[in-house]
């Protein structure tokens, strides 16, 4: 029996009894991090990292949960566990699992670019390693962010001039952190959707320092947000919401937006490729850096990448998961860009 | 180029006229002289010849970015646009760099004089300096893709605000026959061409829509005349020093599309100018207007097509006459000049005079309105007989009365949108009448609706759609639309139990709801 396997519930440690991001409700749940694709309700113990452990909570309310350092160990039934940062987002990690000597890692969601908010992506040798695939095509590389912060801070500073508020949707933990580090101050004041501000706080509350924001709340007028720019949710960022910032300018930040038309085709002003997913060459190299010969490939692009890494030499397989990549970061409805 | 791409990009992604307007006008203002004449060629539809075909390029991208063949292939099916794929599978330049867009024109028609052994080496080394978006237009560029046309309206309004010059000269600049790589943008802008003050039209007056009855509204019917509403393009026809100018009412200078009246100097003095409307007319009988519609749809005029629809200029009014401006003379007297000058015109000069309808009371002029259809119009205009040649669109003098007859209001139920990356969409609207508070379809048409229409119309769709079936999208209804039609046949293949014959998008309404809707039961009295 393999170490880890795809169960209907999730991956699925039997030898410790444990789940990695179960997607069904199960006894004894790993976490990589606190997205809610990742991170579900229902489970009966929660383990995670330290520093992911604020959000979750902040998501699931008053459940159980333990945590551990990054590179602390935990043994179950046998089983070695321990956590290594992903670069994804606040408190994100791999999870290596060992096992009488033989190693399997869980990537969970990564990337390789250091955001100065996650702890940065740190390759873990093993023997397999389980990938995500969400842009794991050979179209999609990523600019260096200080180049997409800089885009967005002349499409800022562009909007002002033209006496429009920017407003960029972004998903609430992770994207709008990593832009609001981003965003030129000096051009004006930043406002953030509830939604948004809340996991802000939270991330604050935890002792990551943030640039200021301010709370959109009714009693603020189209005149007080002047020159200003509104991070908000992707889901909120409708037209009937949108209407009492007129004139506006909406960008949307995601990886999708590296493919023309995505933009458009959510009514987006401008699009910005920024992802908390490796590219095209971020996956490869990650997987170059594990010196892993089987490699499992989850959410995303499995089947071309999968086939992909077989002509590299590897042992590859690509397995179905309830995982949804950075489909969160887009507008619905049209969320049928992905496989 | 680099600012040419950002100029497509923000002209694709907002919706509104305003907004591309206001790019277009940015770019002029920052771009390098050496490139807004190409610019103003691409954007009007004349793009170098295709150099190579994209499929051709395929291998050469896949080498640079170190993946087997089929991956690129598969990544060409998954991103769906082949000119994109390529740009974004070659790895990122190192380093990029920036030169004009007439640079890379240059460059395109260079390596289309090169052997394909040639090219490659050539287009590879392109790639390796550009960004993604460069790469992506120099693909469309090379494999003669490029589609992104902009409606001349606009062009020549932003045109307008970044030179100072006024719209009708820009438009008769662009219309004239010009090569940007043998003229400058600032020869373009500078030098006064002759006969630009020559072909300036005068601003169109326009019938305002009848809403209520004549009667009481426009008092005495003696005051009045009444002309058949023709179906056509409006257009002024002007004849100065032996020279013809046609002006289309969206301020388009058209000479060039109809061939058929290159003639009329022959037949009108000098300093003539006519105000009519430019009608389909087959076999000494004037033609539905879909017939000229389905030939000013197509860009170049073919042999066939100008035997299948020619035109004739049907004129109704007499603006200039020995140089002469005539509008503040009252109606009857401009009719009276145009009636003596065209009496003497050979039939066979495409020229013909509307006739003008006097009626005695207006009971007897509804008769006539309900007569237009038979008349290929559809509706009569009314027009005071003192009234002078005003501008614009103006309640008083000139009224328009349309025929109720095989026009409904019908639902937007299904939108069908062919490929749209810098292309230029094509539309197939589905729409529904009401029987018993459902939708039936009863006509499926694109035909009638402007660029800026389907625009908008896709800007709804993806805000509406309820389901998908293939590429068919059928979407909330609340859109109303005008459609007109031919006639109308009972068939059983349809749904509804009923064909429309040639349908046409007459207008968009957009102040009504759908409940306004006619229902099949209205539409079948027409049987
Ligand atoms: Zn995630
Ligand atoms: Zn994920």
């Amino acid at each position: 029996m393999p170490l880890l396997e795809f169960s209907p519930n999730g991956i699925f440690c039997a030898q410790a009894g444990v789940y990695i991001d179960p997607w069904k409700p199960v006894q004894r749940a790993l976490l990589t991090h606190g997205h809610s694709d990742h991170a579900r309700p229902g489970h009966q113990f929660y383990l995670c990292t330290r520093a992911a452990q604020p959000v979750i909570r902040h998501r699931l309310g008053p459940v159980s949960v333990e945590t551990l350092g990054y590179g602390e160990t935990t043994w179950i039934n046998g089983v070695r566990f321990s956590f290594h940062p992903a670069g994804h987002i606040v408190g994100s990690a791999q999870v290596r699992v060992e096992y009488r000597g033989e190693v399997w890692v869980v990537s969970g969601d990564y990337k390789l670019e250091n955001d100065g908010i996650s702890e940065a992506f740190e390759p873990v040798p093993c023997h397999t390693f389980i990938t995500e695939s969400t842009f794991g095509l050979p179209v999609f590389h990523w600019k260096s962010q200080e180049r997409v912060f800089g885009e967005i801070n002349a499409w800022w500073q562009e909007n002002l001039i033209q006496d429009k508020i920017s407003v960029i949707t972004a998903y609430a933990l992770g994207k709008a952190q990593r832009i609001l580090t981003g965003l030129d101050l000096s051009i004006g004041p930043v406002f953030t959707h509830p939604g948004i501000e809340n996991v802000m706080e939270v991330i604050r509350a935890q002792g990551i320092s943030l640039p200021p924001t301010r709370r959109l709340d009714p009693s603020l007028r189209r005149r007080d947000l002047s020159g200003g720019l509104i991070l908000a949710p992707p889901a909120v960022a409708a037209a009937s919401w949108l209407r009492q910032w007129k004139p506006y300018s909406l960008a949307m930040a995601s990886g999708w937006m590296a493919l023309r038309g995505n933009a458009r085709r959510r009514n987006a002003d401008r699009g910005f490729a920024l992802s908390d997913h490796a590219d095209w060459t971020g996956l490869n190299e990650a997987i170059k850096a594990t010196g892993a010969q089987r490699v499992v490939v989850t959410h995303g692009y499995t089947e071309l990448f999968s086939r992909w890494l077989e002509s590299q030499g590897l042992e590859a397989a690509s397995e179905k998961t309830a995982f949804e990549g950075e489909l969160m970061d887009m507008a619905p409805p049209e969320a049928e860009v992905t496989e | 180029m680099k600012r040419f791409a950002q100029c497509c990009t923000e002209w694709e992604h907002t919706p509104s006229i305003h907004d591309k307007r206001d790019a277009l006008v940015r770019y002029f203002r920052e771009a390098r002289d050496e490139d807004k004449l190409w610019a103003i060629a691409l954007l009007t539809g004349n793009r170098p010849k295709r150099v190579l075909a994209l499929p051709a390029m395929k291998e050469w991208a896949a080498e640079m970015a170190g993946i087997p063949l089929w991956l690129l292939e598969a990544s060409v099916q998954t991103i769906g646009d082949q000119a994109e794929t390529l740009a974004l599978a070659v790895p990122p330049a190192k380093e990029e760099r920036h030169f004009s867009l007439s640079h890379w024109i240059a460059f395109v028609r260079q390596t289309g004089s090169l052997s394909h052994q040639a090219q490659q080496p050539a287009i590879q080394a392109a790639w390796d300096q550009l960004g993604c978006e460069e790469r992506f237009l120099l693909n469309k560029l090379l494999s003669g893709g490029f589609r992104l046309t902009v409606p001349q309206s606009i062009l020549v309004s932003a045109l307008a605000t970044y030179s100072g010059l006024e719209e009708t000269i820009l438009a008769h600049r662009l219309a004239n026959p010009w090569r940007p790589e043998e003229l400058s943008f600032s020869e373009f802008i500078q030098f006064r061409q002759p006969q630009e003050d020559l072909s300036k039209p005068y601003p169109f007056f326009l019938a305002f829509p009848l809403e209520e009855d004549p009667e009481p509204a426009l008092g005495d019917p003696s005051g009045w005349i009444a002309e058949w509403k023709w179906d056509g393009l409006r257009s002024q026809l002007i004849v100065r020093q032996g020279r013809l100018f046609i002006w289309s009412r969206s301020g388009e200078l058209v000479t060039g599309k109809f061939p058929e009246l290159h003639a009329a100097p022959d037949f009108l003095p000098d300093g003539t100018v006519l105000d009519g409307a430019i009608l389909p007319y087959k076999d000494g009988a004037v033609a539905p207007f879909s017939m000229l519609h389905a030939r000013l749809s197509r860009k170049s005029l073919t042999r066939t097509l100008l035997a299948e629809t020619p035109v004739a200029f049907m004129a109704f009014d007499l603006l200039e006459n020995g140089r002469i401006d005539l509008r503040t003379l009252p109606w009857f007297q401009r009719r009276q000049q145009l009636a003596q000058f065209m009496a003497a015109i050979d039939p066979d000069s495409g020229l013909l005079v509307s006739e003008s309808l006097s009626f005695l009371d207006w009971s007897e002029l509804r008769l006539l309105c309900q007569e237009a259809r038979k008349h290929a119009c559809d509706g009569i205009v009314l027009k005071r007989k003192a009234s002078a040649y005003l501008e614009g669109r103006r309640k008083g003098d000139w009224w328009k009365w349309k025929t109720e007859a095989l026009n409904i209001l019908a639902v937007l139920i299904y939108v069908q949108q062919g490929p749209d990356r810098m292309g230029e969409p094509q539309m197939e609207c589905t729409f529904a009448v009401w029987e018993d508070r459902r939708l039936v379809p009863i006509a499926k048409t694109g035909a009638g609706l402007t660029g800026m229409e389907q625009e908008e119309i896709s800007a709804f769709v993806r805000q509406n759609t309820l389901e998908r079936f293939g590429p068919v999208r059928s979407v909330k209804p609340e859109l109303v639309f005008e459609i007109a039609f031919e006639g109308i046949q009972l068939s059983t293949r349809h749904k509804s139990g009923v064909l429309l014959r040639s349908p046409v998008i007459r207008r968009w309404h957009k102040d009504k709801s759908a409940r306004i809707a006619n229902t099949l039961e209205d539409l079948k009295k027409y049987i």
